[in-house]
Formats: C-alpha cells, sequence, structure tokens
C-alpha cells in the first residue's frame, strides 16, 4: 500500500487546474491540425495506444488474482471452515483466523505504540544530524528482506533466549519490520499539522503535553491510522518473518509470550497448496480467499479514513 | 478545533495556572523520554540484526572462504556419518556450499522482472496522468493498492495453480519454437518445463513491483510544473512530444529511483519465489523455463532441511546467505534512496512496497 490515498493535504486541487490546462492545449494542437493527419500525429496516437495497452496490464493481475482465489474457494466455501480448527490436512480455519487476528492486535500494540512514540520524536525534537541519522536508520530498517528478520528472530529468540516457537518471537519479529511505517507515516502527519494549531495552545497557556495530545495529534490522526493500516496489512500478509519465530500449532493460539506456537493463514496457503488432497488444496484457497477479503476490508477503511479527514481539512 | 483546545479544567488564580502548566510539563519530559527510546529502536535492531547475522556466520564464512562466491555445489553433506573438522569448525562430511547459483538466480529473476515491470509501470503511470479522467485514476488506484496488499503467497498461489502451467502450455512452446537461434538465443530455446521456473518467477515478481514503480512515477508526474509542459505545447508539439521531451525526463531520476526500490523488493521476495521457482539447488538456470532458487527462497525453503545437520555447520552458511542478501538489498536501497530522496507523496518508506 505505499500508494494509499493517504496525503490529505497534497496539493490536489491545484493538479487538477493543471491538468485542464494540458487537456485544453492538447486540444488546441489538435484544432491546429498537428495530430490527426501527420507521421507526428500518428506517432503520438501510437504511443498513448501503448501507454493504454499497459494500464491494461496493471488491471487484469490484480482482476485474476482474485478472481481465480474467490472462483476456486467461493464455490465450496464451508461456514465451518469458520467455526473448526485445522486437524492434520483438512478440517478448518478457526486457529488459523484467531491466530491472524492475535497477532495483528500485537502488532498494532507494539508497533502502533512504538511507531508513535518514535514518529513524535521525529518531528517534534529531532532536526539536527541526529534526526537524520535514525530516519535513514529507521528507512534502512524497512528495506531489510522480511527473510532476514525470520531468521535473525529464529536464531535470536526461538533459539538463544529459549523461547521456542511462540507468539512472543513472532510478535516481536514481525513489530521491528513495520515499526518503520507506523513512525514516518505518524512523523508526516504531525509535520503537516499548521504550527499555528500549537502555537494557539501556547498562547493559551496549556502545557505542550495538553497540546500535544488534544491538538496536534488529534489533526494528524488520519495519517497515524493511516500507517497503522499498512502495518497491519504487512502483519496480516507476511508468511517468512514468521514460519521460523511462530511456529505453527494446529489448537488455538495460546496467550502466553514464550513456548507458545500459533497458527495464521498465510501458513495454511503456504503448507496446503502442494498437498495430495483435496481438502488440503482447497483449505490453502480458503485462507487465501480470507486474506484476500482482509486486505480489501483495509483498503476500503483506509480510504475512509482519508475522505473523512479531507471533509474537515482546511485546505480542501 | 476550536472546541478541543478549551482546556477542561478551570484554574482562577494565576499561581495555580502555572502550577498546572508545570505538571504538564513533568509529564512531558516523561513522553520525551519515551519517545526517545522509541525512537532509538530501530538503530538497535539494525544493530542486533548485523550482530546475530556475523556471529552466527563466522565460523561459515571462515570455513566456505571466499569460494563460496564462485562455487556451483549446494551440498549440505551427509547427516548419518560422524562429522568432521576443519579448521577447528565442525561440520559434516562432504558439505560444500556455492551461492553462485542462487545469486544468478535471484540477480536474473530480478532483472526478468525488472525488463517487464519498467516499461509497463512507467505507461501506466503516463496514461493515468496525462489522459483519464479523476473518477477512473482513482479506480486505477485502487487495483494498484490490491496489487500491493495481496499476500505474496497468494501471488505464489496463483502462479502455481494457474500462470505457470498455462504459460508453460499455450505460450512457452510457441516461443520456444519460434526463438530465432544462434548466439545469446538459446536461452529461449530447449525444454519449456511445466510453468515453475525462471520465466514464471520474472512474471511474478513484475506484478509484485509494478505498484511501486508506477505509484512512485505518477506522484512525480502529478509534481511536473504545467507551464514547462505548456511551453512545449506552445511550440507546437503534440501531447506525446511534450511528454517525451519535457514531462519525463523531469522526473527521469526519480522514476530510476522508483525501479531501484522496485529491483530491491524483488531481489528480497521470498515466498512467491520459493513457490513458483521450482526450488532446484545448485545450478544455474539452462534456459528461460528451467527451474531454479534465489537467495531469499534458499533461506525460507532450506532452514526446516538445516536444523537436521547436528553440526549446526548448514544453520550458518544459511546466515552467511543471509548476510549477502542482507548486503545487496542495503546497497540497492541506499542507491534508490539517494536518487529518490522523499518524492512519494504518500509519505511512507517505500522500501517493502507495501
Amino acid at each position: 500500500m505505499s500508494e494509499l490515498p493517504n496525503n490529505p493535504s497534497s496539493p490536489q486541487s491545484q493538479s487538477d487546474a493543471d491538468r485542464l490546462n494540458f487537456e485544453t492545449l492538447s486540444k488546441l494542437v489538435e484544432v491546429q491540425g498537428i495530430k490527426s493527419n501527420t507521421t507526428r500525429g500518428f506517432k503520438a496516437r501510437i504511443a498513448w495506444s501503448l501507454s493504454y495497452l499497459t494500464l491494461l496490464l496493471v488491471i487484469t493481475p490484480a482482476v485474476l488474482i482474485v478472481g481465480h482465489v474467490v472462483l476456486q474457494a467461493l464455490p465450496h466455501f464451508q461456514f465451518s471452515v469458520l467455526t473448526s480448527n485445522t486437524t492434520g490436512l483438512g478440517g478448518g480455519l478457526k486457529n488459523e483466523i484467531a491466530g491472524t487476528l492475535v497477532i495483528v492486535l500485537g502488532v498494532l500494540v507494539i508497533a502502533g505504540g512504538l511507531g508513535i512514540l518514535s514518529g513524535i520524536y521525529l518531528s517534534n525534537y529531532a532536526k539536527n544530524k541526529f534526526g537524520n541519522f535514525l530516519r535513514s536508520s529507521s528507512e534502512v530498517l524497512a528495506g531489510i528482506p522480511s527473510i532476514v528478520f525470520g531468521y535473525v528472530g529464529y536464531i535470536a529468540l526461538v533459539v538463544h533466549f529459549h523461547w521456542g516457537f511462540s507468539l512472543g518471537a513472532g510478535l516481536i519479529t514481525l513489530s521491528l519490520m513495520v515499526v518503520p511505517y507506523v513512525s514516518k507515516t505518524t512523523e508526516v502527519a504531525l509535520r503537516q499539522v499548521p504550527s499555528g494549531y500549537s502555537e494557539g495552545g501556547e498562547a493559551l497557556g496549556l502545557s505542550e503535553g495538553y497540546i500535544l495530545r488534544r491538538i496536534t495529534l488529534k489533526s494528524a490522526l488520519p495519517g497515524v491510522v493511516t500507517g497503522i493500516i499498512v502495518a497491519v496489512a504487512i502483519a496480516t500478509g507476511e508468511t517468512a518473518p514468521l514460519l521460523y519465530t511462530a511456529g505453527y500449532s494446529q489448537n488455538l493460539p495460546k496467550l502466553a509470550v514464550t513456548h507458545s506456537p500459533l497458527g495464521y493463514l498465510t501458513y495454511a496457503v503456504w503448507t496446503f497448496y502442494n498437498q495430495p488432497s483435496k481438502a488440503a488444496v482447497q483449505l490453502s484457497y480458503d485462507a487465501a480467499f480470507l486474506l484476500i477479503v482482509g486486505v480489501v476490508l483495509l483498503i476500503v477503511i483506509s480510504r475512509i479514513v482519508v475522505s473523512a479527514s479531507q471533509k474537515h481539512s482546511e485546505n480542501r | 478545533m476550536s472546541s478541543t483546545v478549551v482546556p477542561t479544567e478551570r484554574h482562577d488564580s494565576p499561581d495555580e495556572n502555572i502550577r498546572h502548566r508545570e505538571k504538564g510539563n513533568r509529564s512531558f519530559l516523561g513522553l520525551k523520554i519515551v519517545s526517545t527510546v522509541a525512537a532509538l529502536i530501530p538503530v538497535l535492531a539494525l544493530l542486533a540484526i548485523v550482530a546475530v547475522l556475523l556471529s552466527e556466520s563466522l565460523p561459515a564464512i571462515k570455513l566456505n572462504g571466499i569460494s563460496f562466491f564462485t562455487k556451483f555445489a549446494w551440498r549440505p553433506g551427509g547427516t548419518y556419518s560422524l562429522p568432521t573438522k576443519t579448521d577447528g569448525i565442525l561440520h559434516p562430511v562432504g558439505s560444500s556450499f556455492g551461492i553462485w547459483p542462487l545469486l544468478a538466480g535471484t540477480l536474473e529473476s530480478s532483472g526478468i522482472a525488472l525488463l517487464i515491470a519498467v516499461p509497463v509501470s512507467i505507461g501506466a503511470a503516463l496514461a493515468v496522468v496525462k489522459k483519464l479522467p479523476k473518477g477512473l485514476s482513482t479506480g486505477v488506484g485502487f487495483f494498484l493498492e490490491i496489487l500491493t496488499g495481496i499476500p505474496s503467497v497468494v501471488y505464489g498461489l496463483w502462479g502455481v495453480m494457474t500462470l505457470g502451467p498455462t504459460l508453460s502450455r499455450d505460450v512457452f512452446p510457441l516461443i520456444a519454437k519460434h526463438a530465432p537461434s544462434g548466439f545469446g538465443f538459446n536461452f529461449f530455446k530447449g525444454n519449456v518445463g511445466h510453468g515453475e521456473g525462471l520465466i514464471t518467477s520474472g512474471i511474478i515478481l513484475a506484478i509484485m513491483v509494478i505498484p511501486i514503480i508506477s505509484a512512485t512515477t505518477r506522484d512525480l508526474l502529478k509534481q511536473v510544473p504545467t507551464l514547462t509542459e505548456e511551453g512545449g505545447m506552445a511550440i507546437g508539439m503534440t501531447d506525446w512530444e511534450t511528454t517525451k521531451k519535457i514531462t519525463l525526463p523531469w522526473v527521469s531520476k526519480g522514476v530510476i529511483g522508483a525501479c531501484i526500490l522496485g529491483l530491491a523488493r524483488a531481489l528480497g521476495e521470498t515466498m512467491a519465489v520459493a513457490m513458483v521457482s521450482g526450488s532446484v539447488l545448485g545450478t544455474i538456470p539452462s534456459n528461460l523455463y528451467s527451474t531454479f532458487t534465489t537467495i531469499a527462497a534458499t533461506i525460507v525453503s532450506q532452514l526446516d532441511s538445516a536444523l537436521t545437520d547436528g553440526t549446526g555447520f548448514y544453520v550458518k552458511t544459511l546466515a552467511e546467505t543471509a548476510l549477502v542478501l542482507m548486503v545487496i538489498t542495503l546497497l540497492t536501497n541506499v542507491a534508490a534512496r539517494l536518487l529518490v530522496k522523499r518524492v512519494s507523496s504518500s509519505g511512507l518508506p517505500v522500501g517493502r512496497g507495501v
């Protein structure tokens, strides 16, 4: 979701006017007769047709993937999948659904909390070289492949700390992976709050903590929420960091930090798709279907948040 | 807003007001300390990751030596016979590791992905910014978000169940048959396989990086000042000529940065490639369709069997492999960031692409 429409204060209105000008001008050029009956006009037409074709190449895979999973999962979908645990290579996905929810909640608390705090620090105090150092190391962390996180989580937490495959190991690994996203969006959102807001608060003699809590953070809320949604989306869809940290279990997740392996939906997709039994493959598709439903829900929520925030923003 | 800034308590005497403010500032100091600690966590995590990988892989680095980067072998060795000691490091008999095939597979699949994704992404971004009405371009944005949001295991599932088999049945034989023979083109010929392999992985990776490159390019294109474009139109260029000669050069640096970010994503992608690559260790793909493996896919698919190695040498070699992967993706990311420098309007770190 690098492209969540989350930037409430991007200069959208200006670019609309710009586009209008561009279109008017292209029409003018057309009137002058350059466009339709010269080689140059012909070249332009070919080029734009190709660009429409590439647009089609972007949309088609999305439709195909979602369509394939829905068509494989929905016709045989039974609601018992939601209410029974996985047994061997069959059964339902109740333990995986519960596991994914627990992981999402945990990441929400850990990465959400740490990310918001670090975003506050970066936007309020870190205007020097040290701040830039913190920022770039956070971006470097975001660029590390997820399997490296998984491997390090396994070696450090599961083996050296003797935590075993556990909720704690999975949560810490995954949270560290997504903290940069929350931190970055929080920082950007806080920076975009007009300074007049907090200055007004100071003029009223409010304490700095009160200003931050009730004025600045409140105005930056949509951006913060978007960052958290991205974190949740990653937590829902990742597999590699969890395989060797959270492990797997066919029971409902135990709410303990150590020695508490748990199942999650992406594990079901990854493990059951190449099993010989039809029930297992079906389970794999069911899990993929639930994951896609989750992703679409998250996208819709983030869009609602953004449009709600734009309704109240001043520079609409 | 105005309703929220009114304090809930009223303080009549100025003294009390000041005391209230001081109390607030004390708790604010606490927040400052806590948030500093939180901001330090990414640095600490980075240090921890490097430290763990280095200390874990040190014996492997010593024993595998420089030939780790040139050898074609990937032999974990016999786990049933007694382990031997070389240079004081315990390892299974006959174990021999070379990362070159994995490295080649990683670079080749990511290269194919970029070859497909770059023109498609830029073309689509151009159509969205320059041609589509606003309502439709929001719709395209939705598809891009879907593509970024789909978990990589679901990409893998689709690739291995539908895309790969379909292509190897209907498309690959045609390419293999009609490709001209001769130097360089032999790569397109030969056994087309069953759909798990280099080209399928390349296509899947391309679909995964398209939203990164396309969304960044789109945001960049929107920032091009209109006046420069109008200048082009005013001297009688067609809209395409203006786009090609003025708009695209204006954003080229950022677009290249976006492409490198996409490359970093493709290099580090794990699950999807593990599912559609065919996971063959120790060989370099002989043609476009042959099975292969990448560094990331090897780590995820081999860690299980590496745990059965009683000497722990296989796990340590995987640590070295992970270290190589991390260095590669880090270099790519740094290069990309030097070029892009905060151009993504979404303000997110674009690294993982999500």
